[in-house]
């Protein structure tokens, strides 16, 4: 016994080594950030590069903001991540408590064709959503951004799933107490729901914040931009603005999400492995 | 008894916002492109029916091949991560581990990061002069390349940044799969004297195949449509986008640079029946390799 557990003392080391090595390339481009945000231009761009930059320029910092739309992008970030967040839960969790829970006519038909869209690569649509969006008058706007992406077949069959696991018996009793299907739906099972209504709380605001190809697309003006486009648009500046800028930017852009990991980090890797194995 | 129960209107009221929702953003645009991959955008907006013309264009199209050639460079290059994440996660696994949840978190970190935003960091790793990548391999006596102006290195850098930034995704598939292999296998096998490798092997590996073709379908769909890692990483105006683009790039400047709908439309459907393709070929091979018992 007591030479297994040496043996496995043993071979963790081994495991430490490996890990470490593993989590320093993951890190190192977020620590190379970092030391560059703080980093003059002439910094970055020496050869051999300097470790540690020798005063930190809280200046790149400030200029992003005199640079870049930025806060005008983040607050479009922000709105359209709520937006599609909220959207997607109201409506996901209702059509799939529907799907999971009630009769009615045309279920199996309705249910085909909502699930249908899920193995087709988002480019299909892309061109008839935006001329949807252009005869809306919504291009370059939040709700143009925001719109398509309320409604979503994975987070409805992610949620029907969700709900065939309640047992049925707590809607019975909700019923035997006089409450209609909608008040069933709100007061009894969607309190139950919460860990599903997370998990697909989580998956959308990552996939809102990080979306790009959408909308690039539907705007125009840079003020108008999410940070994601914004950022994603930058090559033109490249002569203009200091890399350190850049960084200092990027480092924002990129805060609120990794600040939500760090902190949700257990209901995070939760949420991804619950939907990625369904 | 649950399915005879009427249930009345309430139903359409739950269900419909969604199915118009759908219908009106995904349906309807599904069958819209169809239906536009046979016409022509005229000058002034319009659009005429040329029937299977931009097929043949297509079929004729050598950027066409070269980006299929560069997205399959790209995914199998991204798949490459997929061992490499069998290994990490079964390694983070091991009962009496310390710190696993500190690994586990710095592992994530890349797949939750903005990828445009940390696209803009690579860039400037990848920089061929003054890049810290370059600068690291001078140090072991290698010159290295021009990153990102040069085609198959520029192509590679893309597939390496989306290679680092699965693995955490990965991790998280596998880790689950990884749970759901009984302790007892394991103690059993050591009892026989079999060693970790050997465990690894005969035990480890055939039970996580499920998650592994997981991972194998969804990075081979994710890697056809490539577009946010090379659009961030190379910058659309980068002269060296005519060779390393992928197929949503190509339909991407079809539709909105060249205002060729279309075109677009049609590369659309190529994208859909390629990823199809794939797909299926995936489920009917992976009776060969995949264990589900």
């Amino acid at each position: 016994m007591t030479s297994r557990n040496s043996q496995r003392l043993g071979s963790n080391r081994l495991a430490h080594v490996v890990l470490v090595l593993g989590s320093l390339v993951m890190m190192f481009p977020f620590l190379w950030q970092l030391k560059m945000a703080f980093s003059s231009q002439a910094e970055i761009q020496s050869v051999p590069p300097d470790v540690f930059p020798s005063k930190l320029q809280w200046s790149n910092f400030s200029e992003v903001f005199q640079r870049l739309p930025f806060l005008d992008q983040f607050w479009v970030s922000v709105a359209v991540t709520a937006g599609r967040t909220i959207g997607q839960l109201v409506l996901c969790s209702m059509a799939g408590y529907a799907f999971a829970r009630m009769s009615f006519r045309f279920k199996g038909l309705m249910l085909a064709l909502v699930l249908s869209i899920l193995m087709v690569p988002s480019q299909v649509y892309l061109i008839p959503q935006y001329q949807i969006i252009q005869s809306l008058g919504w291009l370059d706007s939040i709700q143009g951004i925001i719109a398509p992406g309320i409604f979503s077949a994975f987070g409805t069959f992610l949620m029907m799933q969700f709900f065939k696991t309640i047992p049925a018996e707590l809607e019975e009793a909700a019923r035997l107490d006089g409450c209609n299907p909608w008040q069933t739906f709100w007061k009894v099972v969607l309190p139950v729901a919460r860990p599903g209504l997370i998990s697909l709380a989580i998956i959308t605001v990552l996939a809102s914040w990080a979306d790009l190809l959408w909308p690039l697309v539907v705007t125009s003006s840079p003020e108008k931009m999410p940070l994601s486009v914004g950022l994603a648009t930058l090559a033109g500046y490249q002569g203009t603005i200091s890399p350190g800028v850049l960084m200092a930017a990027a480092l924002m852009a990129m805060a609120p999400v990794l600040i939500l990991f760090v902190v949700l980090q257990r209901r995070v890797v939760e949420g991804i492995a619950f939907s990625g194995l369904k | 008894m649950k399915a005879r129960r009427a249930d009345g209107g309430w139903p359409w009221l739950f269900v419909l916002p969604t199915f118009l929702g759908v219908g009106v953003f995904y349906l309807w645009p599904l069958l819209k492109t169809l239906y536009d991959s046979f016409t022509e955008t005229g000058p002034f907006g319009g659009s005429a029916w040329v029937g299977a013309e931009n097929y043949t264009t297509l079929v004729a199209d050598a950027e066409v091949y070269r980006a299929i050639l560069n997205t399959v460079v790209y995914t199998a290059i991204v798949l490459l991560g997929i061992p490499l994440a069998v290994l990490f996660a079964s390694l983070l696994n091991r009962p009496g581990l310390r710190g696993a949840m500190v690994y586990r978190t710095l592992f994530f970190l890349p797949y939750v990061a903005l990828p445009t935003a940390i696209s803009l960091v690579w860039r400037i790793i990848y920089n061929g002069e003054y890049g810290v990548l370059n600068q690291a391999l001078k140090v072991i006596g290698v010159d290295g390349p021009s990153w990102i102006t040069q085609p198959w290195f520029a192509l590679v850098a893309v597939a390496l940044l989306g290679l680092w930034m699965s693995i955490g995704f990965n991790m998280i598939v596998l880790s689950a799969g990884l749970k759901g292999i009984p302790g007892e296998l394991y103690e059993a096998a050591s009892l026989d004297g079999a060693s970790r490798v050997q465990q690894f092997r005969a035990i480890t590996v055939p039970l996580l195949t499920p998650s592994i073709f997981f991972l194998s379908v969804v990075t081979t769909i994710a890697g056809f449509q490539l577009f946010d890692q090379l659009f961030a990483l190379l910058g659309p105006t980068n002269p060296v986008m005519p060779k390393t683009q992928s197929l949503v790039f190509l339909f991407y400047d079809a539709a909105f640079v060249g205002n060729d709908r279309g075109y677009a439309a049609a590369v659309a459907v190529l994208i859909l029946a390629v990823v199809g393709l794939l797909t299926v070929f995936q489920f009917r091979f992976q009776r060969r390799w995949v264990s589900y018992d």
